[in-house]
C-alpha cells in the first residue's frame, strides 16, 4: 500500500532515464543513414549491412566468442573447485593465502593484472594469441565464479549432504547427485557472468594478445579511438540486443520457476 | 466505607480525552475502519480486541497520525487531530516490533524523544534516568538493543514512549513477542506502570486473556466495527452478541426459539426430544423468535447422580476429557447429539478424579447461568 | 587424494598464473632498462644466485616516479578523480536506491533488473555512447542550443568534466546495489517510531534512515573508489590529454614508451596506494557479517 512520493518518482525516472537514454541513442542512430552519428538523415539498416561485410570484425568477434566460452568454462570448473574448498575445504596448508588469490583479482587494477601477465608470458616464451587470452582470462573470472558459488554454498544446508552420506552415498556422488544440482543456479550465473567479463574485457587482452589474434573489444578500442561511427553504432546495438534479450529471458525463466514453486506449495498444503 | 470507582464513562459530567466521531477509513475498496464513534476517558487503560484484520490496529495507526481518516474526525483533549503530523502529536506509540534503533544504545534510544523536544541537557539525563529506574533496566543503559533480552527490549520500548510524557500512550501489540510466562509477569508491570505514570494507555491485541487483564475497558471488533464496549467483567458476563461471547473464552451455545413464560422468564425449545430450557432473561424478546443461549462451561455443573430442584438438567455421555491441571473440561454428548462443555475444578488428586470416559452424567445449571442473545 | 586434487588445481592455476606473474612484476621493477628484447636487463638470476642480486639491488625506477612530477601528479590526480566521482555516483545514487527500496514490493524485481541490465553490458559500448553525446556537435550541446541555454556548443568531451560522467554512469550500479540492499532490510517502523518521537520527516532521514544504510553506503563508495584509481578506459575515451590518471598512464608507459621496467615500477605503487582502501574494505565487509549473524 505505499504510495510513490513525488521525490522518489522524481529520482527513479530521471536515474533510469540517466542509465538508458545513452544507450538508446546508440540504437537509434544505429539505423541512421547519414555518415554522421549526430545528425538523423533518414532510416536506414546499411550499416548492419557494412559490418556484415567487414571481415576484420567479424573475425575478432569469431575469436571472442572462442576465448569467452574457453575460458567460462575452465573459469566454471575451477571456480566452482575454489568455493568448494574454500566453504568446505577445512583447514590446509596455505589456506590464508589460497582466499587471498581468490579476492585478489576482484580488486586487482586490470591494467596491473594485464601487465603481470603479459610479462609472464614473455618470461616463459609463450607466444602471445589465443591461449594466452584464454589463460588470463580464465584467472580473473574463476575468482568471480568462487564468490558466486561459495556465497550458495555458505547458505547450503549441510545435512543435505549427511543424509546423502548416511544414505550410503560416497563423498563424490554425495557431491554430484546432491549438492551440484542444488548449487547449479549459481554455478550458472557464474559462468554467465564468467563468460559477459570476458566478452566485455579490454584491458587485459590488449595485453595479452598478439598480432594473430585481436578480440572485438580490440577492434572497437581501435575504431572508437578515431571517433564515433555509425558502424560502431550498429555492432553496439547488436550486443546490446542480445545481452537484454538473455537477461530478461533468465528473469522470466526464474519468475516462472518461482510461480510454479508457489503454486505446488499452495496445492500441496490444500490436498 | 467505599472507595471511589474509576468509570468515567459512566458519568455524563466527563469529558473524553479521545473521540472517534464517525470515523470511516478505506484503503482503495477496503473499508477497514466502518463509521466508528466512541470516547475513550484520561487515565483508562481501553484494550482493542479482536482478530487480524478486524480494524484495530488501524485504529491505533490513525491515533498515531500514521493514517488519517477517510471520513469524520478523532479529537484529542477537544481538538481535532487531522491536520497534526505524527511528530507534533502529543501521543507516543510502542511498536509491535518495538522499532528500538539498532544503532543507537539503549540509553539514546529513550533519550531520542527528548532530545527532538530540545530539553535541556540536565533535564534529559534526569528524565533517562527516571524512565530507567521505572523499567529497571538501569544496567543496561549503555548496551544495544541486540545485546539484551526480548523482555527487556520490550522494557526499553515501554521506557521510551513514555519518557514525553505523552497524554496518551499507544501499545501495538506490546507483549506479542514474549513468551507466555514473561508475557504474564509483564501484564501486571504494565498495569503498575500505567498507574504509576497516570498515562491513558490504548493497547491494541488479539489475545482476549490479555486485554482481560489489563484493561479497565475492553472494546471487542470485528470487520472495522465495534461490537461491544464494556468493563472485563461485563463482556464476559453479559456479552451482547454470538460473537463477543465466542470470542471471549470458551462456551456453549445452544440454538432454540423462546416462549415467554414469567416477567423476565422465558422457556427455550432447542432440540427434539429434549425438554425446553428455563432461562431467566433481562432482554425482552417475543414470542417465538429464534435466539441462541450461550452458557460458559465453568456454570454448568457435572454429576454422577440426577440432581433435584435444577433449573435445568440434562443427561449425556463423556466424550472427551482436557485435564488441565487446575480444572478439567469435560465434552459431554447428549442424545440428539450435541455436545456441550463442561468444566470442574480439580481440587482431588486425579487418582480419585470421579468421572472418565464414556460415563454416564448429568449437567445442569440455573435458570440465571446462561445469556439469551438475538444474534 | 582427491582433496588434494580438489585443493591442487585451482590453487597452482592461481599460484602460476596470479602470484608468480605478480613476483615477475616486482622483480622487473628493480631492472634496467635496455634497448632489447625483452626490454629490460634481468637482474635477478638463478645462476648467481641471491646474493649477486641483492648486491645490484636498486630502486632507481622508484627514485625515478618520485623525481618525475610526471607520476606524482598522476597518482594524486587518479586520488582526486576518484575520490569526486565516488561522491557524485553516491549524490546520484542515494536517491535512486533510496526511490527503489520505497516502491512498491511488485515493482522492486523489475527496477532491480533494470540497474544489473547496464551492468552486463560492455563497458565499452557504455562508454562510447557517452562519446556522441559529449562531442561539441554532440546531443548535448545539439539540446542545450535549442532550448537556449547557451549560444556556443560547450567543450565538454575530452575534458574532466566527461571523464567524471563517464565514472558516474558506468560505476552507477555498483553504488545503488549496496545501498538498495541496506535501505531494503530497514523496518518501516522505524522511520514512524521516530516521526512518532518528535522527528519531521528530514530529521528522521537524518538521524534514522542515513546511519541505518551506512553499511551499504561504505561499501558502495569503496567499490566506486576501488576500481576507478585504476581506470583506463574512461580517461582514455572520454578524457582530454590533460587528464592525467595513473592507469592511462602505465599503459602507455608499457605501449607507446616501451619501457617495462618503469610500467613495472608504476604498477607496484599503484597497488601500494590500492593496499589501504581494499584493506578497509574487507574490514567493512566483515564487520558486516558479523552483525548480520
Amino acid at each position: 500500500m505505499t504510495r510513490m512520493s513525488w521525490f522518489n518518482t522524481v529520482s527513479l525516472t530521471l536515474g533510469f532515464a540517466f542509465l538508458y537514454v545513452p544507450m538508446l541513442i546508440l540504437v537509434i542512430f544505429s539505423f541512421n543513414d547519414g555518415k554522421l552519428v549526430t545528425v538523423w538523415a533518414g532510416f536506414s539498416t546499411k550499416w548492419y549491412g557494412e559490418l556484415m561485410q567487414n571481415e576484420a570484425f567479424l573475425n575478432a568477434a569469431w575469436v571472442t566468442i572462442k576465448v569467452a566460452v574457453v575460458s567460462s568454462t575452465i573459469a566454471t570448473v575451477l571456480g566452482t573447485m575454489a568455493a568448494y574448498v574454500l566453504v568446505r575445504g577445512g583447514r590446509f596448508m596455505g589456506r590464508t593465502l589460497f582466499s587471498g588469490m581468490i579476492y585478489a583479482p576482484l580488486v586487482m587494477p586490470e591494467v596491473i593484472t594485464g601487465l603481470s601477465l603479459l610479462l609472464l608470458f614473455i618470461g616463459i616464451g609463450l607466444d602471445r594469441g589465443v591461449l594466452t587470452i584464454i589463460l588470463a582470462h580464465t584467472t580473473f573470472s574463476m575468482c568471480y565464479v568462487s564468490v558466486v558459488v561459495s556465497s550458495r554454498l555458505m547458505t547450503f544446508d549441510r545435512s543435505l549432504e549427511e543424509a546423502a552420506l548416511d544414505l550410503g552415498c560416497s563423498a563424490a556422488q554425495a557431491f554430484r547427485l546432491v549438492t551440484l544440482p542444488i548449487i547449479a543456479p549459481a554455478v550458472i550465473s557464474g559462468w554467465l557472468l564468467a563468460f559477459t567479463l570476458s566478452l566485455d574485457d579490454l584491458v587485459i587482452a590488449s595485453f595479452t594478445s598478439g598480432p594473430a589474434a585481436t578480440t572485438l573489444p580490440i577492434k572497437i578500442y581501435s575504431a572508437v579511438r578515431l571517433g564515433v561511427s555509425p558502424e560502431i553504432n550498429a555492432l553496439s546495438t547488436i550486443m546490446i540486443a542480445i545481452v537484454t534479450i538473455g537477461v530478461i529471458t533468465a528473469s522470466l525463466v526464474n519468475k516462472r520457476q518461482l510461480v510454479r514453486q508457489q503454486r505446488d506449495e499452495q496445492a500441496a498444503v490444500r490436498s | 466505607m467505599t472507595s471511589p470507582v474509576f468509570e468515567p464513562w459512566n458519568d455524563p459530567e466527563a469529558k473524553p480525552l479521545i473521540e472517534f466521531q464517525n470515523v470511516t477509513k478505506r484503503f482503495g475498496s477496503f473499508t477497514a475502519i466502518d463509521d466508528l464513534t466512541i470516547g475513550i476517558y484520561e487515565k483508562e487503560f481501553f484494550a482493542l480486541l479482536g482478530p487480524s484484520g478486524c480494524g484495530k490496529t488501524t485504529m491505533m495507526r490513525m491515533l498515531a497520525g500514521f493514517d488519517t481518516p477517510t471520513e469524520g474526525a478523532i479529537f484529542l483533549a477537544g481538538q481535532n487531530m487531522a491536520p497534526v503530523p505524527p511528530n507534533k502529536r502529543a501521543t507516543n506509540m510502542m511498536f509491535q516490533s518495538y522499532a528500538l534503533f539498532p544503532h543507537l544504545s539503549i540509553w539514546d534510544n529513550i533519550a531520542f524523544g527528548l532530545k527532538r523536544e530540545g530539553m535541556p541537557k540536565p533535564d534529559i539525563e534526569a528524565r533517562v534516568d527516571e524512565m530507567l529506574r521505572l523499567t529497571r533496566l538501569e544496567k543496561f543503559a549503555r548496551r544495544k538493543p541486540h545485546q539484551i533480552s526480548g523482555g527487556q527490549r520490550q522494557r526499553v520500548a515501554l521506557a521510551r514512549s513514555l519518557a514525553k510524557h505523552p497524554k496518551l500512550l499507544l501499545l501495538d501489540e506490546p507483549l506479542g513477542a514474549l513468551d507466555k510466562k514473561l508475557r504474564q509477569d509483564t501484564q501486571f508491570e504494565l498495569m503498575d506502570i500505567q498507574e504509576k505514570t497516570g498515562t491513558t494507555f490504548v493497547i491494541v491485541t488479539h489475545d482476549q486473556e490479555e486485554a482481560m487483564t489489563v484493561a479497565s475497558r475492553v472494546a471487542v471488533m470485528d470487520n472495522g466495527k465495534i461490537i461491544q464496549v464494556s468493563t472485563p467483567d461485563r463482556i464476559y458476563e453479559n456479552p451482547n452478541s454470538v460473537y463477543v461471547a465466542d470470542f471471549i473464552g470458551e462456551v456453549n451455545i445452544i440454538d432454540g426459539t423462546v416462549t415467554p413464560n414469567g416477567p423476565d422468564s422465558y422457556s427455550v425449545a432447542w432440540k427434539d426430544g429434549q425438554p425446553p430450557l428455563n432461562v431467566i432473561s433481562p432482554t425482552v424478546f417475543s414470542d417465538g423468535q429464534s435466539c441462541h443461549l450461550a452458557i460458559r462451561p465453568e456454570k454448568v455443573t457435572i454429576n454422577a447422580e440426577k440432581p433435584a430442584d435444577v433449573d435445568n438438567v440434562v443427561q449425556g455421555k463423556i466424550l472427551d476429557i482436557a485435564y488441565l491441571g487446575n480444572i478439567s473440561t469435560y465434552h459431554v454428548e447428549l442424545p440428539s447429539g450435541v455436545v456441550i462443555k463442561a468444566q470442574s475444578a480439580n481440587t482431588r488428586r486425579i487418582s480419585r478424579r470421579a468421572f472418565t470416559w464414556e460415563d454416564t452424567v448429568w449437567l445442569s445449571w440455573t435458570a440465571t447461568a446462561g445469556v439469551l442473545l438475538a444474534n | 587424494m582427491r582433496r588434494f586434487a580438489l585443493i591442487a588445481a585451482p590453487y597452482l592455476w592461481l599460484l602460476a598464473l596470479f602470484l608468480v606473474p605478480f613476483a615477475i612484476v616486482l622483480k622487473i621493477s628493480l631492472s634496467d632498462y635496455a634497448v632489447s628484447i625483452p626490454p629490460y636487463t634481468p637482474q635477478f638470476d638463478w645462476a648467481t644466485g641471491i646474493g649477486a642480486f641483492l648486491e645490484k639491488l636498486d630502486f632507481e625506477n622508484f627514485i625515478w616516479l618520485s623525481e618525475d612530477d610526471l607520476y606524482w601528479k598522476a597518482y594524486l590526480s587518479s586520488l582526486k578523480i576518484a575520490l569526486i566521482s565516488t561522491f557524485m555516483t553516491l549524490l546520484v545514487g542515494y536517491p535512486i536506491a533510496y526511490a527503489m527500496a520505497r516502491a512498491p514490493e511488485e515493482w522492486r524485481a523489475t527496477l532491480m533488473m533494470l540497474v544489473i541490465l547496464p551492468f552486463w553490458t560492455s563497458f565499452l559500448i557504455r562508454v562510447y555512447a557517452w562519446m556522441g553525446i559529449l562531442s561539441n556537435e554532440g546531443f548535448l550541446n545539439q539540446f542545450l542550443l535549442w532550448i537556449g541555454v547557451i549560444s556556443e556548443p560547450l567543450t565538454i568531451l575530452n575534458t574532466n568534466t566527461a571523464v567524471y560522467i563517464g565514472i558516474v554512469y558506468t560505476y552507477l550500479p555498483f553504488m545503488i546495489l549496496p545501498i538498495y540492499a541496506a535501505l531494503e532490510r530497514l523496518d518501516d517502523s522505524l522511520i514512524e517510531a521516530a516521526e512518532d518521537l518528535g522527528c519531521s520527516r528530514l530529521t528522521a532521514f537524518w538521524l534514522v534512515t542515513i546511519p541505518l544504510s551506512k553499511n551499504g553506503i561504505i561499501a558502495g563508495c569503496f567499490l566506486v573508489f576501488i576500481p576507478v584509481i585504476g581506470e583506463f578506459v574512461i580517461p582514455s575515451l572520454l578524457g582530454g590529454s590533460d587528464t592525467l590518471m595513473i592507469g592511462k598512464v602505465l599503459w602507455e608507459e608499457f605501449f607507446s614508451n616501451r619501457d617495462w621496467p618503469v610500467a613495472s615500477a608504476v604498477a607496484v605503487v599503484l597497488l601500494l596506494l590500492l593496499i589501504i582502501p581494499i584493506v578497509l574494505f574487507q574490514r567493512n565487509q566483515q564487520k558486516q557479517q558479523e552483525a548480520d549473524t
